[in-house]
């Protein structure tokens, strides 16, 4: 039961990370679409890093600076030549998959120096991923950053009329939103697979965006999306060591499934009005440009 | 007696528009100064610069005799300059307390907020709950959050930007109450509206503003409203006639109709005849509107035109009977922004004017025809080849009402016809309405403006969450009791204010 709990938070650690980050920049009002991309490039500058020095710990602060970096590029599109946030989140995929498929080259084949076991048999990342739930959540919902930054996400028109500064508030969140994917994704290289291939965080990215949603751009539902999806994951590998008559494909389709189906119910539920119009950022998506 | 605000020689330049040129006014302690003008006159501007939101090119602000040079609405507020907003600085997700503590500089801990919310709410008779979601509250007790947010701040002075633009004359009243209380506290007040009764009972002064400039600073009470029109306009305004207008047989009835939005109304319009429809925005204007035009069909024999059962057709086949309809929103609903004039003529037109033959566009008729609606209506623009969005709101809605008029409608539904239009053009739209009616066509006029209704409409009645009043005789009905159908069903209880 144990095992399985700490595969199951294993599986959910990277998702959360990145589902946590792309969370605080959505509700700056801002869609990132690049999670998968700043994943990527976080997975192989983070094994570089911790090949390099031996340590996982230099791998993940490494990490987490290169998704930041990645994620002013996008910063600079959206925010200050105003380009459409969806198809500047779509490049920033697809250019963090080729980018590192291009320099990951020499590291395919080598292996992640060894992560330290924490208490509960649980590393050291599974608990920041643990402790960054509230943290996050007390920090929008109770600090007075947190609440300028929920203006800025709600009305940005409105935030800009009394005094906020919109762009700036945004980058800082889009900034958090890149360092968080990039040490998920580093948790993929450094701790889950132990070594470097070519697009490994196979669309965590994708799944982290719709948690988001999922998690009504809540925490504590990222939290529960998340371990929903490593529970799928893990579920999916029990049953295909099991033997269970069941083509691999379709066992390995099941945590995306899932995901599509929670998403089917929750668009259900608002639509037919339980929850009125649902929680997303008022100003989500839209650029903003100020005359002065 | 010193002065709390004044400004000298203010000046702003926007690419193409002199926006404020050598603006000049003082707005003293205690006292409640109207700042007037048409849009796009510069009082948007002025108000901006003085809250820190733009920076004047050249000229000077004193407040309270220290030079005011703000560099954003925190320095501003700092100072003691608070601004209620035309369009509400208010965050709908957010909480009451929320959005005050946005407002304010150093906004003490959410209990303490909470309760002084609720102090200074009772102080001035303006009930709110600090916890309550801005997103359940009414545009009434969304203005009090902004006036609550300013006053919580004791501000030396305070803005407000057009502030009874979306209040019931009940709302309003107690917003002047309010306004009264903390001028004899000495609180300066500049107030922006062009409602001009309005103006003349509650303002002690007024600046006029007529294209950036200031055309004089006059006492609101030794004016009439015409006199004030005539300094904001530069000219005399034309007044409507609506003379020689007799209704004659029932051409629409609209019966049981209940769709998204609106429940059981019913009403009848006769050839030749003007019917108002008043109501706070929210309460069911925009699907009244899609309900005529037909852009959602509504159940069996409620509307009927000419014994004509439309109730099933789109929007096309009602225009091919001749009910027409012009929405609120002029970009983007009525006309696609970046197609040119002669495009747009094409949407409802097409049929009407024979723009269309065989499946392809005649060019040429739709040309002439957008040329004919500029001609017509006075609709200032280079020609018919420029875009819709690039032409002004006056403009632009000119062109929306004269392509429907010009298409010689049985049935005419507008809706918002003069919103956010000059006074010029709004006269124009209302005299072409007038006269529409008076070539035996029905005309539905949906507003939130009383007066325009007042002036144009021959029966009144109030739409209040879905549902239609009675229609009344506009001869005659006061301003009282036309607040009153409207308030009815506006769910809102009339704060008590203490004397």
């Amino acid at each position: 039961m144990m095992t399985v709990l700490i595969l199951l938070m294993g599986a959910a650690t990277p998702i959360l990370f990145a589902a946590l980050g792309e969370l605080v920049v959505e509700r700056a009002g801002v869609l990132n679409l690049g999670v998968e991309g700043m994943m990527i490039g976080g997975a192989l500058a983070g094994f570089a890093a911790a090949h390099a020095t031996g340590s996982p710990a230099v791998g993940f602060a490494v990490a987490a600076l290169a998704g930041a970096a990645l994620s002013m590029l996008f910063a600079v599109m959206t925010q200050y030549l105003l380009s459409n946030q969806v198809a500047t989140g779509l490049a920033l995929v697809l250019f963090g998959l080729g980018l590192t498929a291009m320099f990951g080259k020499p590291y395919e084949g080598v292996k992640a120096p060894a992560m330290m076991a924490g208490p509960l048999g649980l590393n050291g990342m599974i608990w920041l991923g643990l402790a960054l739930v509230p943290a996050v959540w007390w920090g929008l919902t109770r600090t007075r950053p947190g609440l300028i930054l929920r203006a800025v996400g709600e009305n940005h028109d409105a935030a800009h009329a009394l005094g906020y500064p919109v762009r700036r508030v945004r980058i800082l969140a889009i900034a958090f939103g890149g360092a968080m994917a990039g040490m998920g994704g580093a948790y993929v290289s450094i701790a889950t697979v132990l070594q470097w291939t070519e697009g490994m965080t196979a669309g965590a990215g994708w799944i982290a965006l719709a948690i988001v949603v999922f998690a009504q751009w809540n925490p504590w539902g990222v939290l529960a999306g998340a371990w929903l999806f490593g529970g799928v994951t893990v579920l999916q590998l029990r049953l295909q060591a099991a033997g269970v008559a069941v083509p691999v494909q379709l066992l390995s389709m099941a945590p995306y499934l899932a995901t599509i189906l929670v998403l089917v119910l929750i668009s259900a539920r608002q639509k037919f009005g339980r929850s009125g119009g649902g929680s997303a950022p008022g100003s989500l998506g839209r650029s903003f440009h100020a005359l002065r | 007696m010193t002065d709390v605000f004044q400004a000298e020689g203010l000046g702003k330049t926007y690419p193409g528009v002199r926006a404020n040129d050598a603006v000049s006014f003082a707005v003293g302690p205690g006292e409640i100064h109207a700042l007037l003008g048409e849009n796009g006159a510069g009082k948007s501007t002025l108000v901006k610069m003085i809250y820190g939101l733009v920076r004047p090119d050249d000229g000077a602000m004193t407040l309270l005799g220290a030079p005011h040079a703000p560099a954003d609405p925190r320095a501003a507020r700092a100072a003691g300059v608070a601004m209620v907003f035309q369009h509400f600085s208010l965050f709908d997700a957010l909480t009451v307390a929320e959005n005050v503590a946005l407002g304010m500089e150093n906004p003490p801990p959410r209990t303490d907020l909470a309760r002084r919310i609720a102090e200074v709410s009772q102080a001035y008779g303006l009930p709110l709950n600090p916890a309550r979601r801005i997103a359940s509250l009414s545009a009434g007790e969304r203005q009090r959050v902004e006036i609550i947010r300013c006053l919580l701040q004791d501000p030396r002075l305070l803005i407000m930007d057009e502030p009874t633009s979306v209040l019931t004359p009940q709302e309003a009243e107690i917003l002047f109450a309010t306004l009264r209380q903390l001028a004899a506290q000495g609180t300066a007040i500049l107030y922006i509206s062009h409602k001009l009764d309005e103006i003349r009972t509650h303002c002690d002064r007024a600046t006029i503003l007529r294209h950036g400039k200031v055309v004089g600073t006059v006492d609101p009470r030794a004016h009439s409203a015409r006199e004030l029109a005539a300094m904001m306009v530069g000219a005399e305004m034309r007044v409507v006639d609506r003379s020689g207008r007799v209704p004659g047989a029932e051409i629409l009835a609209v019966s049981g109709l209940s769709a998204a939005g609106l429940r059981g109304v019913s009403l009848t319009l006769r050839a030749g005849e003007i019917l108002g429809i008043g109501g706070v925005a929210g309460n069911g204007q925009e699907a009244l509107l899609a309900a005529l035009s037909g852009e959602e069909p509504t159940a069996p024999g409620t509307v009927v035109m000419d014994g004509t059962d439309l109730s099933a057709m789109g929007p096309e086949a009602r225009r091919r009977l001749g009910l027409l309809a012009a929405p609120e929103d002029r970009l983007g609903h009525a006309a696609v922004p970046e197609f040119s004039l002669a495009e747009n003529t094409l949407l409802t037109a097409g049929a009407r004017q024979g723009l269309v033959r065989h499946g392809l566009v005649d060019h040429g008729a739709a040309r002439r025809f957008a040329e004919a609606v500029i001609r017509a209506f006075d609709v200032r623009t280079p020609g018919p080849g420029t875009a819709a969005g690039a032409l002004s709101g006056g403009n632009l809605q000119k062109f929306v009402i004269g392509r429907e008029v010009l298409g010689k409608p049985r049935v005419l539904v507008v809706n918002q016809p003069t919103w956010g239009v000059d006074a010029g053009a709004a006269a124009q739209v209302r005299q072409a309405l007038l006269d529409l009616a008076g070539n035996e066509a029905g005309v539905i006029v949906i507003s939130q403006d009383l007066d325009e209704l007042l002036e144009l409409s021959d029966r009144f009645c109030a739409l209040n969450e879905g549902r239609l009043s009675a229609p009344r005789p506009t001869e005659g009905l006061s301003l009282e009791e036309i607040g009153l159908m409207l308030g009815g069903a506006h769910g809102m209880e009339v704060a008590h204010v203490p004397a």
